[in-house]
């Protein structure tokens, strides 16, 4: 199934200058000054962080799923990987992983998408595309529902086959796991931590992640 | 329609346009390897656009074929593959951009080279936005018909160079009214080193009413659920 990048951090959060916690299926949406570090850590394991970056000095390019993975030639996010805006510009790079892979292929969820993947009846669960858009909706008008576009899933494992199927395999991250980039210009975040129920994804648990910020 | 309206679409060239629910829409590569970077938006609301993820995820595939259907944001049914020569169309690569066709291709422009100059997905694509109201932001993963790009199990993409032969063709047949937006231009991940973009043809003519029986309607039960959710939509809205 292929290999697994890990590599740990220097950074000690004691020295962060940001430190949250976004609470199971809530929203937080920030803005990265250049060089500044983004760490999210799953605090639990196995919770899905639902990402999206804008470039801030112009929100109308934002993250592109698919710039990103044609660029590194691979559909899988590790440290090295550099996420791309649509325009192809660089906006940030993974320093730090202790997940080791992370999907950027299946999307968020939203009411629409769980009502076509699950059932009807699913329409009115909570969902990422609620969370992303009230986020959004805090933002005068910057932002709307055109900007959304798909995103990265943080701990998440979607594997294609060489025949070119779609699996979910999930379950590679585990508590206290993960991730971190560095901004390379100032680029707006969005997280959605993923309040899905409907899929193993996070063991039909959403769980709480932690965001911390360092200067570099 | 009473006959088929049908257009060739020249290498690096672009065409956009509004094609309504029930229509075929057949494309034809005239010569072997040909890419061509398609995305669509509903018509009647362009907010609504075709959703890669959403697209990949409720059919468990990583590639498109006979059967497959692309699904919108907002969980409805756009367009179904309905007929398919090649097997394998793309949807994970992206269209190309200015910078990375000048490194691959060498630089060319309007000044020197007329209309022969090397063309951008990324160009005509913005161009074809903004004719239709749009811009940047609404740019998309598109679908790259005639192009198969597969991952190893280390999550490698790689380009079928030998992938698509002279008069492959494919169609579709939309299931909404679709805003379609199209450019001629490379896969981002073919290896050529010569611009290898083809002519196509494009054909649109009238389909069948979809029937109980239909390939794509009975897919899987996601498919299902989105053509109800199309059809729901219509019946509403009373379009
Ligand atoms: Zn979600």
């Amino acid at each position: 199934m292929g290999v697994f990048n890990r590599v740990e951090s220097p950074r000690k959060a004691e020295e962060a200058l940001y430190n949250e916690v976004v609470l199971a299926g809530d929203g937080w949406m920030h803005e990265l000054k250049p060089g500044q570090v983004l760490r999210i850590v799953d605090l639990e394991g196995n919770q899905a962080a639902d990402t999206l970056f804008y470039d801030a000095d112009n929100p109308e390019d934002h993250y592109s799923a698919v710039a990103t993975i044609a660029g590194q030639g691979n559909i899988y996010l590790t440290a090295g990987s550099v996420l791309r805006a649509e325009s192809g510009k660089e906006l940030l790079t993974i320093v730090a992983d202790t997940c080791g892979r992370h999907d950027t292929v299946g999307g968020s969820c939203s009411a629409q998408s769980n009502a076509v993947r699950y059932a009807h009846e699913k329409l009115s669960m909570h969902n990422c595309r609620d969370t992303f858009m009230l986020q959004l909706a805090k933002h005068d008008g910057a932002y709307t529902k055109r900007d959304l576009a798909p995103n990265v899933n943080f701990f998440m494992n979607v594997p294609v086959t060489p025949e070119g199927g779609l699996k979910f395999d999930d379950g590679v991250s585990s508590p206290g796991a993960y991730v971190e980039m560095q901004s390379h210009g100032r680029t707006m975040v969005l997280i959605s931590n993923c309040p899905q129920l409907n899929n193993p994804c996070n063991a039909y648990n959403p769980t709480p992640i932690r965001v911390l910020i360092w200067e570099k | 329609m009473t006959k088929p309206w049908s257009i060739t679409i020249a290498s690096g060239g672009k065409w956009s346009g509004i094609i309504g629910r029930g229509k075929l829409i057949c494309f034809t590569a005239l010569e072997a390897g040909a890419n061509v970077s398609i995305q669509f938006y509903n018509a009647r609301d362009l907010t609504e656009r075709y959703n890669m993820p959403d697209t990949l995820k409720a059919q468990y595939t990583a590639h498109l074929t006979k059967g497959n259907i692309l699904m919108s944001d907002n969980g409805r049914a756009m367009a179904s593959f309905v007929q398919d020569s090649l097997g394998w169309h793309d949807t994970i690569s992206g269209y190309t951009s200015r910078l990375a066709t000048d490194a691959k291709y060498g630089a060319t422009n309007y000044q020197e080279l007329r209309n022969e100059w090397l063309r951008s997905g990324q160009e005509n694509f913005a161009v074809e936005l903004v004719r239709s109201g749009l811009g940047m932001r609404d740019m998309m993963p598109v679908v790259n018909l005639f192009s198969k790009v597969s991952c190893d199990l280390e999550g490698k993409m790689h380009f079928a160079v030998d992938h698509c032969p002279a008069g492959a063709a494919v169609t579709l047949r939309t299931e909404m009214d679709v805003l379609m937006v199209l450019s001629n231009t490379p896969n981002p991940l073919d290896p050529r080193e010569f611009y290898p973009s083809v002519p196509v043809k494009l054909e649109v003519l009238a389909a069948e009413p979809v029937h109980e029986q239909d390939a794509c309607l009975n897919h899987r039960a996601e498919n299902r659920r989105a053509f109800e959710n199309t059809w729901e939509y219509y019946e509403l809205s009373g379009f």
